[in-house]
């Protein structure tokens, strides 16, 4: 005992001044994916060479290494691919027992959730997102909507009262870069369920979780021809729109190529759906649980590098409030730690392409240019890599290019209002419509919102929350068209009279 | 004798001292907020400093009734020297008794740095008059107590005369003030409601708390990860608002390091750095110290530990 | 005396994920086997077993719900063979199986054909959501896998819990099914099976107060009787078919509530 006090009488025992916690890096293992060296593109069940002979290579855009090289699918290999999905369809998978397709999607639902970790790393290397999101976000909601679709497989003419659904043919699917993986699953899910079968071409940028994905078809002994991925850019997008024996586009992109699109399309008598762009209105009111609304706030612009179609980029304060929640929000985007998206701390990753990480740069100076007020907390991005701090506008009017602009970056617009009338007003003042946030503990003013905002979600004390039971999708030029729910078969199916 | 300011039928904090509004808290959002935070991967060094933060934090705790000075004596040298083949291993903050088992733990203690915190005020339940819970707090300020831990009167507070509750609070803190900090248990668990959590941190703050504490431990729900987030955000608001320091302390139910870490993860992103200091964050525990010293043995030689090379105490 | 002595399987009941002994000790002989006796005093731990369990089943997503189903379909098909030692064959295990799927995929969807926004006239929001009614005490029906795993996936998939009462002269497959139920990930409680005497479980089982459905599909003749028993708190009393499935077979033992709240600044 003497002893003891001996000792803590020479030690120093006071409270400790840490200068810092710094957070060891905490990397998700790279090794559990195997990526090959060039790939090629996916007919007919198995990889075939592109008759193009064109390849090109994808990146991880967190260190500007090359990871492989892809096929640049051509006029002859959408051709290909086209007819492989008809052949497929005919012959045996719109006359396929339903029940036995709901196993195919089934079965596709747990390999994912199986190979769950290998996606997960995969989709965050080739795409740039933190792995915490891709884990628990992307490949789960992938694994969920086929879940979810598998069971409509058998139970059409209990979604359609009255009709006799059936397939519409070989739909053709581009998407895009931000969700490569998810959005592989709201395309295909829906599309096998019902029927039809798939060319699918995911973004340029981002091929590999959707090679990947062939493996988990091949797992699942998903007959051939039913599932084809042609990799390339636009050229091979614009091949597939207009590809004659496709009978219905599924776009998820830019608004400016979905008219390029709609135009094409135009008169063919092909089934389109769009989802596209968005600059969604947040609407905090001044009795919103602040913190929570914060919390709200950061998720909606800064979840997914705020690449996100329906992304909260706007945000309106109601006046009152207004310094509490700017000063609440700066500390908090302080705590947000930028960096390696392998790293299970990180909360933002990097940015996708040059492209991507251009354009945004380019309307933050607009930004500034026009004259509102720019914050970026202190923040030491890596050396190599895409990367964009996140930044908030103050100062900012309805005019300006940064809040009529999609930027699809980690930049957040603030604007005030004053009555709630106000703040429908603003919200709505927007060629898109694709999504808004309302953030308030009055119940009834949460529904009198969400009745006159103009867009396709509303999320009401929460932000960015999907689900496959869930209908999603635009008003004006946020697209037209659902994905999700019962709602997201019906633009895959024919209704004839029951 | 202070006596509260004259309150009409609802509650109405007093002008002075200035206090965030009262606000309202979504449980779903920020239950979601702890969920990710808790995703937090410590490793290596930086859970090393986290481990050794612990122990510094710690308020090493007996409540039973049938602790006697035998077992306080043990505790308090367990506290002062938790693991007597490494010198490395800091003192704990302090230790945590009931009234009666105050003199046997300031004597073993005297000398350290580990100080001695008594629970009182009818702890665990609070249901005694007000008289007996200030006579209570009285004896062991009297005692010598560097530290009181109160609870407040949950009953007053669930049927809605928050007045009362304040006015205990402000009454125990003239007794301490200048010789004692205070603490004030909110019992969570009992609450309901993160609204009420809120308003009862509020409550407590405005009475004149140093530390406002989740639970006696004696619950069913004690200390969550989600009710210190609320707790740390009024927390905040207050020093945003007033520049009133408060302290926060996490009690009952941490029993596992990696839980401890999550806890100390949240108070860094929220408050920040210069809220991780004993003077300023405590963690309640018994069974969690050596648990925080194998992980610590662990993380040095690479080997999963026995619960037998740790003395109990 | 040559080749190996087989170890002979105990066919025991299956009450809170556990395979328990009847608490009276009895068995009576069937398919060759002695079978646990069910007495009523295991019914009524049954019971209240599965109303404990109640809570989290419903509680938990539909999503886990059905996958949880799939679970079930993916251990019975495992079991292929077993099943069909006991069963009508292969072919019967085969619809059971197709017929669990089938259900597993109702979870996450019936809200969506069984309830409703109802656009009424006022400047209210409404909505209508079915949800689980409890306690469902089945009467299980011939064919001893088919018409068992007919009545009871409607039930729990909807967030039901459910005390079955197994086919009196085939048991052996429920108890097989049982072993399916307790490796797939169903939380204990949720499916209980007895195995015994009808004419001594039925009544007790439609008497029972903390009882809130009925399915008395396998019942047979004594229909009324149990029926008459049920009035005695109001029990939702279903006689289904053997051989089909529908989601009406999943909204009779749902309840639906219709919520209104005012839409206004």
């Amino acid at each position: 005992m003497t002893k003891d006090k001996r000792e803590l009488a020479r030690r120093e025992d006071k409270a400790p001044i840490a200068t810092a916690w710094d957070y060891a890096p905490a990397p998700e293992a790279r090794d559990i994916v195997k990526i090959q060296e060039r790939y090629g593109l996916f007919i007919g069940g198995k990889f075939v060479e592109p008759k193009s002979g064109e390849r090109y290579t994808t990146i991880d855009p967190a260190r500007e290494e090359p990871l492989a090289e892809v096929a640049q699918a051509g006029k002859a290999d959408v051709d290909r691919a086209v007819r492989s999905a008809r052949k497929a369809f005919a012959n045996g998978w719109s006359t396929l027992r339903p029940s036995e397709r709901a196993k195919y999607l089934f079965r596709i639902a747990r390999l994912l959730q199986e190979r769950s970790r290998e996606f997960a790393v995969l989709e965050s290397i080739n795409g740039g997102k933190p792995i915490r999101e891709s884990r628990d976000v992307d490949v789960p909601l992938a694994a969920a909507h086929f879940f979810y679709y598998a069971g409509w497989a058998d139970k059409l003419e209990y979604a359609f009262p009255n009709r006799k659904p059936r397939p519409i043919g070989v739909a053709g699917q581009i998407i895009p870069w931000n969700f490569p993986l998810l959005m592989l699953a709201w395309k295909i899910a829906p599309a096998l369920a019902a029927g039809n079968t798939v060319v699918l071409k995911p973004a340029e940028t981002t091929p590999l979780s959707a090679l990947l994905f062939c493996d988990v078809l091949r797992q699942a002994e998903l007959p051939p021809g039913v599932v084809n991925i042609v990799t390339g850019d636009g050229r091979t997008g614009a091949e597939l729109v207009s590809h004659p024996d496709v009978n219905k586009i599924a776009f998820t992109g830019s608004t400016e190529v979905g008219k390029a699109i709609q135009r094409t399309l135009a008169g063919t008598g092909k089934r389109l759906t769009l989802e596209l762009g968005g600059k969604a209105a947040n609407i905090i009111f001044d009795d919103a649980p602040l913190d929570q609304a914060v919390e709200g706030i950061v998720n909606g612009i800064y979840f997914n590098q705020g690449h996100v179609c329906c992304a909260g980029s706007r945000l309106l304060v109601e006046e009152s409030i207004y310094e509490t929640v700017i000063s609440k929000l700066k500390r908090r985007m302080a705590t947000l730690r930028v960096g390696d998206p392998l790293d299970k701390n990180t909360d933002v990753g990097a940015i996708n392409s040059k492209q991507q990480l251009d354009k945004i740069s380019a309307l933050v100076q607009s930004g500034v240019e026009e004259g509102a007020e720019i914050y970026q907390p202190p923040c030491k991005l890596p050396e190599r890599g895409y990367w964009f701090v996140p930044t908030v506008f103050t100062n900012v009017a309805q005019s300006y290019r940064i809040a009529q602009e999609e930027i699809f970056g980690p930049v957040l617009s603030v604007l005030t209002f004053r009555t709630p009338d106000e703040a429908i007003e603003k919200a709505n003042n927007t060629p898109y419509g694709l999504s808004a946030g309302v953030w308030t503990e009055k119940g009834s003013r949460i529904l009198a919102m969400a009745q006159k905002l103009r867009a396709g979600v509303v999320w009401a004390n929460t932000y960015n929350r999907f689900d496959p039971a869930s209908p999603f999708g635009g008003y004006k030029e946020s697209g037209f068209g659902r994905e999700g729910g019962r709602h997201g078969l019906e633009s895959y199916v024919v209704l004839d009279d029951a | 004798m202070a006596t509260a300011p004259v309150l009409p039928g609802g509650f109405e904090l007093p002008l002075e001292p200035r206090l965030p509004r009262l606000g309202s808290v979504d449980a779903v959002a920020l239950e979601a907020r702890a969920a990710t935070l808790a995703t937090r991967s410590i490793k290596r060094e930086s859970k090393l400093f986290a481990l050794d933060l612990a122990i510094r934090m710690m308020d090493l705790t007996t409540l039973e009734g049938a602790d006697t000075p035998g077992k306080v004596a043990a505790l308090s040298s367990k506290g002062i020297r938790p693991d007597p083949s490494d010198p490395n291993i800091p003192s704990v903050a302090a230790i945590c008794i009931y009234p009666n088992l105050v003199p046997y733990a300031l004597e073993r203690t005297r000398g350290t740095s580990v100080k001695v915190a008594s629970v009182a005020t009818a702890f665990p339940s609070g249901q005694s008059s007000l008289e007996i819970k200030l006579a209570e707090v009285r004896e062991v300020v009297e005692a010598g107590v560097h530290e009181v831990d109160m609870v407040i009167n949950r009953g007053a507070f669930l049927s809605g005369r928050y007045a009362e509750v304040y006015d205990e609070v402000v009454r125990i803190k003239e007794i301490c003030a200048g010789r004692a900090h205070l603490k004030v248990i909110l019992e969570t668990g009992e609450l309901g409601t993160y609204d009420n959590v809120r308003r009862a941190s509020l409550l407590a703050i405005a009475g004149g708390a140093d530390f406002i504490k989740t639970s006696t431990g004696k619950a069913a729900t004690n200390a969550t990860l989600p009710v210190q987030l609320c707790m740390l955000e009024v927390i905040r608001d207050v020093h945003e608002e007033t520049g009133r320091v408060v302290g926060m302390k996490a009690a009952g139910g941490i029993r596992q390091s990696k839980q401890a870490v999550q806890f100390l993860v949240q108070v860094h992103e929220t408050l920040g750095l210069a809220w991780l200091t004993p003077d300023r964050y405590r963690l309640g525990a018994s069974t969690l110290l050596n648990d925080v010293l194998m992980q610590i043995r662990k993380e040095r030689t690479g080997r999963y530990q026995n619960p037998d090379y740790f003395t109990i105490d | 005396m040559s080749g190996r002595l087989p170890v002979q399987k105990t066919y025991k009941l299956y009450i809170g994920g556990a395979f328990p002994r009847s608490e009276s000790g009895r068995t009576y002989l069937a398919e060759g086997a002695n079978v646990a006796r069910a007495s009523r005093k295991d019914l009524r731990d049954a019971v209240r077993i599965a109303r404990q369990a109640g809570g989290g089943w419903s509680g938990m997503t539909a999503y886990n719900r059905g996958q949880v189903l799939y679970r079930i379909a993916e251990m019975m098909e495992m079991r292929h063979a077993e099943l069909a030692a006991l069963c009508g064959g292969a072919g019967e295990v085969t619809k059971a199986v197709d017929r669990m799927v089938w259900y597993a995929g109702w979870s996450d969807k019936l809200a969506q054909v069984i309830g409703s926004a109802n656009p009424v006239a006022g400047p209210y929001f409404n909505f209508t959501v079915p949800e689980p009614t409890g306690v469902t005490g089945i009467l299980a029906p011939e064919p001893p896998l088919l018409g068992l795993v007919s009545r009871l996936a409607p039930v729990i998939v909807g967030g039901n819990t459910a005390v079955l009462i197994a086919s009196e002269t085939h048991p052996l497959v429920a108890i097989e099914l049982a072993e399916c139920l307790a490796t797939a990930d169903v939380p204990g409680g949720v499916v209980n099976i007895l195995t015994g005497l009808r004419r001594e479980l039925a009544p007790v089982l439609a008497s029972h107060m903390d009882v809130a459905a009925l399915d008395l599909t396998g019942a047979d003749g004594d229909a009324a009787d149990l029926e008459k028993l049920g009035a005695d708190n109001v029990k939702r009393v279903v006689r289904g078919r053997a051989d089909s499935q529908s989601p009406y077979d999943i909204a009779a033992f749902l309840e639906l509530k219709t919520v209104w709240h005012p839409i206004g600044m």
